[in-house]
């Protein structure tokens, strides 16, 4: 019986030990390609470079187009869902009828819930050529339509986080607000929004992180021409766009080609990182302010 | 008089920013819609790929769908429930559970793609499993398993702690007071997670791209280690196309992932309400 006991818990820690398998080899994995990818490559070109044109006869190995393109779509992002998503927040959370409120959120989960190969389908079908009549010059590839409709994606996301940041603002702060004689508005901007300023920030940044790793929806819409440019409305491409674009290819495994996606991948493993672990620092530090 | 005028702005602002959720939503599918569903008939779905638009259906690509999604849910929900049952139950305050709990927050944080590019060389190139079904699978499951770890463990939070008391009272051991009373009390919540999860490894594209799913397969799968597409694929390919009938295509073969999609989430959303207005203590 104890024996029993024990070997089932050994088999639920070994389950959860896959999970720690899966980080070590991803960091294995790029480490182990990009190390090989810089035996071929200098590292000085790969930061400094302004082209990247693994795919030419005349190859060059500079990331920084790809990184642009990444933070150009994703700051467009941000910039449509931030307002949109935080106003949303401070709506549901301070105006709405509990009702609104039951019909709101099952439609945000039915956006979060899109694929994005779909979302992918909208921007260059739909979004794209609308904005070719408001702006004559937007080329049909561009970072400003996969942009606008990642930002789309991406409302959810802060909303929600937002909305929990905002509900758990104490109560006695609110009533208190509200006590002065204080207008809704003043009490969200001046009072709650202050308050939740850490959950807002980390869904902010959790937003950013999402952006970079988005992937299917610049592949469609963005062209997958990597330029170092933060002029939206010509073609790019993304470090993610970049991957897709080789994996399709017929590249041979091994060739340095191949090789130059795992040291695109490296980059944006360590952005996303970087962002994961300020937002769970911020979290960690500020969460528990009020309890 | 100034602050209720802004009172009222703000207010009037932010319901056009709900609305424009829903609007978007809205318009996305009806033009999905108006674009895929006359293209959308019996035969889309049962034809098999072809290189004329109008002859092309989904079949190979629905088959892998499905492939895909039973191997995932083979692979991962054992995994991933274990994992949530040992976290939530037995590692509470060792090392190794605080180390396992940072990991998968992390994990949950990574990008799809680099998934793929994980099994690409991990299940693809070193194990040899090549551009099959299996390499897909595993690498989805790894996708997918922080999410129904997470579920577990909140679904087993959900469970109170006077169910386990009083089994261990009557002289149960942890695993009978685990497998007898916890994790039936638990199901709904893990089966909901897990459907979510799955949902979305049915519309994941980018992972399976770089692990060599392909955009055209001649014919449906056999076993696990048949090369595959999946609608998500099959979707990619015919949009990057030129031609306007292939985007016709496109919109009616996202409406069957749509529609996936949505029961999917739907059956998820219908368990989650019902077990929570069974359920009282």
């Amino acid at each position: 019986m104890r024996r029993k006991e024990k070997i089932i818990e050994f088999l639920l820690a070994l389950a959860g030990a896959i999970t720690v398998l899966t980080t070590i080899g991803i960091l294995w994995v790029l480490l182990y390609e990009t190390v090989l990818f810089f035996g071929e490559v200098s590292i000085v070109e790969f930061f400094t470079d302004t082209q990247w044109t693994p795919l030419f006869a005349d190859k060059h190995f500079g990331i920084l187009p790809l990184i642009s393109g990444t933070v150009l779509t994703s700051f467009i992002a941000i910039f449509v869902a931030l307002p949109i998503g935080l106003s949303i927040a401070v709506y549901l959370n301070e105006y709405a009828h509990p009702k609104m409120r039951r019909t709101v959120k099952p439609v945000m989960e039915i956006l979060a819930a899109i694929p994005t190969v779909v979302y992918g389908f909208f921007a260059l079908t739909v979004v794209t050529p609308y904005l070719q009549t408001i702006i004559p010059g937007l080329a049909g590839f561009n970072a400003l339509s996969p942009g606008i409709v990642m930002g789309i994606m991406i409302i959810p996301l802060i909303s929600s986080l937002s909305e929990d940041a905002l509900y758990a603002v104490p109560k006695s702060l609110r009533e208190a607000s509200y006590g002065l004689g204080a207008t809704q508005f003043q009490t969200s901007f001046k009072v709650l929004i202050p308050a939740a300023s850490s959950g807002i920030i980390v869904s902010v940044i959790l937003a950013i992180s999402r952006a970079f790793g988005e992937t299917m929806i610049v592949a469609i819409a963005a062209g997958l021409e990597p330029r170092l440019t933060l002029d939206p409305t010509v073609p790019i491409a993304t470090i993610t766009a970049y991957i897709v674009q080789v994996s399709m290819g017929d590249v041979p495994q091994g060739s340095l080609e191949f090789k130059s996606i795992f040291a695109a991948g490296m980059m944006l493993f360590v952005f996303t990182f970087i962002l994961n672990t300020i937002s769970a620092r911020v979290k960690k530090k500020f969460y528990h302010k009020y309890e | 008089m100034n602050n209720r005028l802004k009172n009222n702005l703000f207010k009037y602002w932010a319901i056009a920013c709900t609305l424009f959720g829903i609007i978007m939503l809205g318009v996305f599918i009806i033009n999905i819609l108006i674009d895929g569903l006359g293209r959308l008939d019996w035969n889309f779905i049962t034809d098999l790929p072809s290189r004329k638009a109008e002859n092309a259906g989904i079949f190979t690509a629905v088959m892998g769908t499905l492939w895909i999604l039973g191997l995932t849910a083979i692979i991962s929900i054992p995994v991933g429930v274990a994992a949530g049952i040992y976290l939530e139950e037995y590692g509470k305050k060792s090392r190794f559970a605080n180390m396992l709990e940072i990991n998968i927050t992390n994990l949950a944080g990574i990008p799809s793609i680099i998934y793929g590019i994980l099994g690409l060389e991990v299940f693809v190139r070193t194990a040899g499993l090549g551009s099959s079904l299996i390499s897909g699978a595993l690498t989805l499951s790894l996708l997918i398993l922080p999410v129904i770890i997470v579920a577990t463990r909140e679904a087993i939070k959900a469970v109170p702690k006077t169910i386990s008391e009083a089994s261990y009272a009557l002289g149960a051991s942890k695993w009978q007071t685990i497998s007898e009373q916890i994790l039936p009390a638990a199901g709904g919540g893990i089966v909901t997670g897990v459907i979510l999860a799955l949902s979305r490894a049915a519309g994941e594209t980018a992972p399976l791209i770089v692990v060599g799913a392909l955009t055209y397969v001649p014919f449906a799968p056999q076993t696990p280690m048949d090369q595959y597409s999946v609608l998500p694929m099959q979707i990619f390919n015919w949009i990057s196309r030129p031609e306007k009938e292939f985007g016709v295509n496109a919109a009616a073969a996202i409406i069957v992932l749509l529609l996936i999609t949505f029961i999917m989430n739907g059956i998820a959303i219908y368990l989650r309400n019902r077990w929570q207005k069974k359920v009282k203590w």
